[in-house]
């Protein structure tokens, strides 16, 4: 891969905008770092998950006799044995800890056993004996939202519907193009599978859990809810993650290791298998979006009309915070004066669906992006070209009414993605020594279906709006501690470090702000106040505040030592490389000798500025921050067979400040094989509410051969409402790298004479070819 | 579980006749994914077969004009010369077989043991007519390629019986492996086609994957292409390559799953039988 790049001479190792190498990369590359599958106690016991076979059903009876008599077999637990609340859920609790009277998905919980070993723990599993009456599911959003079905649930079939108005709705323009798109369900396939380790306190009043989670305190209050205690009996440990991407923001396996452990005073360890996995998460929401836009005859929007409906599946998760993301991105990163957006949320018998990488946002972005080609062609003119005619700009306001005051360098990123270099080498790459040419390089890959001359190659492009932190009037506060002694900052957060990367730019804050060379961070748990989640790329902004806050109220401590010790007002006293200096004077003093037996300890809370509900009308200040990148594809097309192969993806991505600029290359990486998977091949394949391809033979990631390279322009404009200028930078990568592979299929085809819709991801090689 | 590591194939022919409901083990490529998937609990006792040297040799019979392969020779193995170079189709199929460690540790015999429609090197196997040759406390018998394979996942090896090891002919002519999957390596096939020219005999076999049951030979469209191609130049019509695709689709027999459709599956292996054809010979009509 190649970055472009200014180059940063000036830099300090290991502080703010050097890429120093992280604390967990050595572990994790030799493969000694410990996930939280590695997990284990001595004498402890291994926990197991009974899960429903049906979509819809009703629980006649349980019989766990036959389970109980196994050798081995220690707890079988159903739902008469939740202490506390028999619900959980991050917005509205309306998911059981184990099913009650009825199962709602395939996957749905229904028993948990502990045993002395995995095998005999399975086998009790097969010795559970449910009877089911099967109801029929209901599978169809749409009569999910018109209301004939009986509720599958007490909180109704539809979980949120809300509507936006903006400006004059009846508005029309010269140009008018619709269509209706289709977004499949996307795993968020994290490699490290769901494991926790569950210790009970002595006397079972307490419980200390390990595990692999994306924000500590939110699980532990909806785990102390279920399990009757006050939230400090409930100590939280962050075990090895390894990866997220929203999955684990919801409880999968929390509650049940610990009500297991507590039943029988015990350690239990609980861990998914990638099967079991996919039904133990949240996925991304499927989701239809219709939308008309309307443009003067130059392409200038006028007006966007839109529908979105998401299928939540079975439980409410964080679909209504899913929705408004969308809908309140309709627009995109474009400036438009009318707007009418309706939205539904709505709740079936499909696995249930919640937080994943961009939130909303994608399918949203998939729609617009490729309602912007659409009106390109519709008025003549380039795809880059009508998106630079629309591009928002700071001030800008939205379909909320709510005015976009960050940095909003929407034209800097399509321009610096246009500057970028086209691949120099043909379709099928330069032929071989002997004239023959490598396979690898062509759609087809490894399977050698296509020639060079059986290619067409397209370019496409996306670009895209996203918005950072909570919405809608929530407080997503992040606390930090900072210990200074001896030229040692010590910091404390509960920031989940889920492989983004958090704890290498928290040490380079410190550095930066304190002039110490050596940090230690102390173990991410609950012995301090939450960090809000580690998702919406909020972390380097709300955590990276707060360390930075955290770090700031330390230097001024260590200024005020050094002040009364010297004579000095500290407001004259500054950090210069590893020094403390006076500005006004000649005073140099290493940090080091500075805080020798002082000991300063400061913690923060960092707040962002309220946000506001969306009204019945949509309209409320509801975002607290929004990032914006570009992203141009280059994709071969073999269009007999509808094979691709994506040749080179460009970008240039708002990241404000680039605090490191190594793991902003990695987000972009990664965040664009995500978005490639979604464009061509990531999808969960349920029919009649079943899944079909819950296991990595069938459910397709990217590989290292899909994967192509990425140039990547980091747009560095400081935003003035950040800490430190960072923008967050982890979602945006794969909200538009998709529908620019889907416009570079389109384009190809169009080269090879065929026009194919393609309103639908993940493209099979069907809807290109048949 | 007991798992026997035998050195010998007598050894692992008389523990297979002991507990004929023993499970082999050769590469666990298929095995492994099956137990970790619980879809398959190992039986009592396990015959691991990667110890036993006589399945793990191959020998090229130039007198004959063949390879014999032992059972347990690996993809990676078929993958470098000398083998890729007597069996350059068997090579390119080997090729289109999951990741490096996959292919280092997956065998010839476990994938004609394990005989799904997607076995890679079956259309191969199928399309140069191999020779099985079977052994059992019983003794050995040899069978043909299209006797051994009968279904999904079904063989007619009795279960006292392993597979010991595969001879196919060296042949000259063109021949190669070609596979769609909706990934650009390391996929389960959706479809895939072997073709294998034999000049001596001035025939073609065609032999398809992932689109039946088991492996299909498409004996209308190998007489047809053969009958069409002037052996002496290697020319044939554009037209008649056109026609050979059309066979082929009309000789598949696929299904819908959540992989694919039916009617994606017969349209690529239509295509795939033209493109491989193209690859054989020279195309008269239009630029190949």
């Amino acid at each position: 891969m190649t970055v472009i790049e200014e180059p940063r001479t000036t830099i300090r190792s290991g502080t703010i905008g050097d890429s120093p190498v992280r604390p967990d990369g050595v572990a994790k590359v030799q493969g000694t770092y410990a996930f939280s599958s590695d997990l284990h106690a001595d004498g402890c016991l291994f926990g197991a998950t009974l899960r429903s076979p049906h979509p819809h059903a009703r629980i006649v009876a349980i019989d766990l006799s036959a389970a109980w008599k196994l050798n081995g077999v220690e707890a079988v637990i159903t739902a008469e044995d939740v202490p506390g609340q028999l619900t959980y859920g991050l917005i509205a609790q309306d998911q059981p800890v184990f099913a009650v009277d009825v199962v709602r998905y395939v996957g749905e919980p229904i028993a948990a056993v502990a045993a002395i070993d995995p095998e005999t723990a399975r086998r009790a599993l097969d010795a559970i004996e449910v009877t089911y009456e099967v109801l029929t599911p209901l599978l169809d959003p749409e009569a999910a939202i018109a209301g004939g079905h009986d509720p599958i649930h007490p909180d109704g079939n539809l979980i949120r519907h809300q509507h936006i108005v903006h400006g004059d709705p009846s508005a029309t323009g010269a140009v008018v193009v619709e269509g209706t798109y289709e977004i499949g369900m996307q795993d968020q396939a994290f490699l490290g599978l769901e494991a926790a380790i569950a210790y009970p306190d002595p006397g079972a009043d307490g419980v200390e859990l390990h595990v692999a989670t994306q924000w500590l305190h939110e699980d532990q209050k909806q785990i102390a809810a279920c399990l009757g205690f006050a939230d400090e009996k409930v100590r939280m440990v962050l075990g090895g993650v390894g990866g997220a991407f929203g999955a684990r923001e919801d409880i999968s396996l929390q509650v049940h290791t610990c009500l297991l452990a507590l039943r029988l005073a015990r350690p239990v360890r609980m861990a998914y298998s990638r099967a079991e996995s996919f039904l133990g998460h949240v996925h991304r929401h499927p989701a239809t979006i219709w939308m008309r836009h309307h443009a003067d005859a130059d392409g200038r929007l006028v007006n966007v009309e839109a529908r979105f409906v998401f299928d939540g599946g079975a439980y409410a998760s964080t679909s209504s915070a899913v929705l408004v993301n969308g809908i309140t991105m309709a627009q995109g990163p474009y400036a438009c004066p009318n707007g009418m957006v309706d939205g539904y949320a709505a709740r079936t018998n499909h696995l249930p669906c919640g937080a994943m990488r961009g939130f909303g946002a994608v399918q949203a972005c998939f729609a617009y992006e490729s309602q912007m080609d659409k009106l390109a062609a519709a008025c003549g003119v380039e795809p880059a070209e009508i998106r630079l005619r629309n591009a928002m700009k700071t001030g800008d306001t939205l379909f909320t009414g709510q005015p976009v005051l960050n940095v909003a360098p929407v034209e800097d990123c399509i321009r610096e993605t246009m500057a970028l270099p086209l691949p120099d080498e043909p379709v099928g790459g330069t032929p071989l020594s002997d004239g023959s040419q490598d396979a690898m390089k062509l759609p087809g890959g490894a399977g050698r279906t296509a020639d060079a001359g059986d290619i067409v190659r397209g370019i496409g492009w996306g670009v895209s709006i996203k918005n950072l932190m909570y919405s809608e009037n929530f407080d997503d506060y992040s606390t930090a501690r900072c210990r200074l002694a001896d030229g040692v900052a010590t910091l404390k957060f509960a920031t989940a470090e889920v492989g983004q990367g958090f704890i290498t730019i928290a040490a380079q804050i410190a550095r930066s702000i304190l002039g110490v060379d050596e940090v230690e961070l102390d173990q991410i748990d609950t012995h301090i106040g939450s960090a809000g989640s580690t998702s919406a790329s909020r972390q380097t902004w709300m955590s990276g505040g707060a360390v930075d806050a955290a770090c700031r109220a330390a230097r001024e401590r260590l200024f005020e030592a050094v002040g009364t010790a010297h004579g000095i007002e500290p407001i004259r006293l500054m950090i210069e490389g590893t020094d403390v200096i006076d500005t006004a004077g000649d005073l140099r003093i290493p940090v080091v000798e500075a805080s020798s037996g002082l000991t300063i300890d400061e913690t923060i809370e960092y707040h962002h500025p309220p946000t506001e509900d969306l009204d019945e009308n949509g309209q409320g200040n509801c975002h607290t921050a929004f990032a914006f990148v570009a992203h141009r594809a280059v994709v071969d097309v073999d269009p007999e067979l509808g094979l691709v192969k994506v040749v080179q993806i460009a970008t240039a991505q708002d990241v404000g400040n680039a605090l490191n600029p190594l793991s902003v290359v990695g987000q972009i990486e990664g965040g664009i094989a995500q978005g490639l998977g979604l464009a061509v091949m990531e999808e969960i394949i349920q029919i009649d509410g079943v899944i079909r391809n819950g296991n990595f033979t069938d459910y397709l990631l990217p590989t290292f051969l899909d994967m192509p390279p990425v140039l990547a322009t980091l747009i560095e404009q400081p935003d003035p409402h950040a800490p430190l200028g960072a923008k967050g930078v982890g979602e945006p990568p794969c909200i538009s790298s998709t529908p620019a592979v889907v416009a570079a299929i389109r384009d190809a085809l169009r080269q090879a004479g065929i026009d194919a819709p393609l309103d639908r991801v993940p493209v099979r090689p069907a809807d290109i070819c048949l | 579980m007991t798992l026997a590591v035998p050195t010998s194939l007598d050894d692992a022919v008389r523990l297979l006749d002991e507990h004929p409901d023993a499970m082999l083990l050769a590469g666990g490529t298929d095995a492994m994914v099956e137990i970790n998937d619980g879809h398959r609990r190992p039986a009592s006792l396990v015959i691991a077969l990667n110890r036993v040297s006589d399945l793990r040799s191959w020998r090229h019979d130039a007198d004959a004009g063949t390879v014999t392969i032992g059972a347990g020779i690996t993809y990676t193995e078929l993958m470098e010369p000398p083998l890729a170079t007597l069996l350059p189709a068997l090579a390119e199929a080997s090729r289109t077989v999951g990741s490096p460690q996959i292919r280092n540790a997956g065998t010839l015999g476990g994938n004609l043991g394990t005989c799904s429609p997607a076995g890679d090197g079956l259309p191969v196997l199928s399309a140069l007519d191999a020779k099985v040759r079977i052994v059992s406390a019983d003794g050995e018998r040899d069978a043909s390629i299209h006797d051994v394979m009968l279904g999904v996942k079904r063989t007619s090896l009795e279960p006292n019986e392993l597979i010991a090891e595969i001879t196919l002919p060296v042949r000259s002519g063109w021949q190669g492996y070609a596979k769609v999957g909706v990934r650009n390596a390391m996929v389960i096939a959706v479809a895939s086609a072997c073709l294998a020219v034999d000049e001596t005999n001035q025939s073609v076999a065609i032999a398809l994957g992932s689109v039946g049951p088991t492996v299909i030979r498409c004996t209308e469209a190998e007489q047809h292409l053969a009958s069409a191609v002037d052996w002496d130049t290697g020319v044939v019509d554009h037209d008649a390559i056109g026609r050979v695709g059309e066979l082929v689709s009309a000789a598949s027999s696929p299904i819908t799953d959540h992989r694919s459709t039916a009617e994606y599956r017969r349209h690529a292996v239509g295509v795939l039988a033209r493109r491989l054809a193209r690859r054989a010979f020279t195309i008269n009509g239009v630029a190949a």
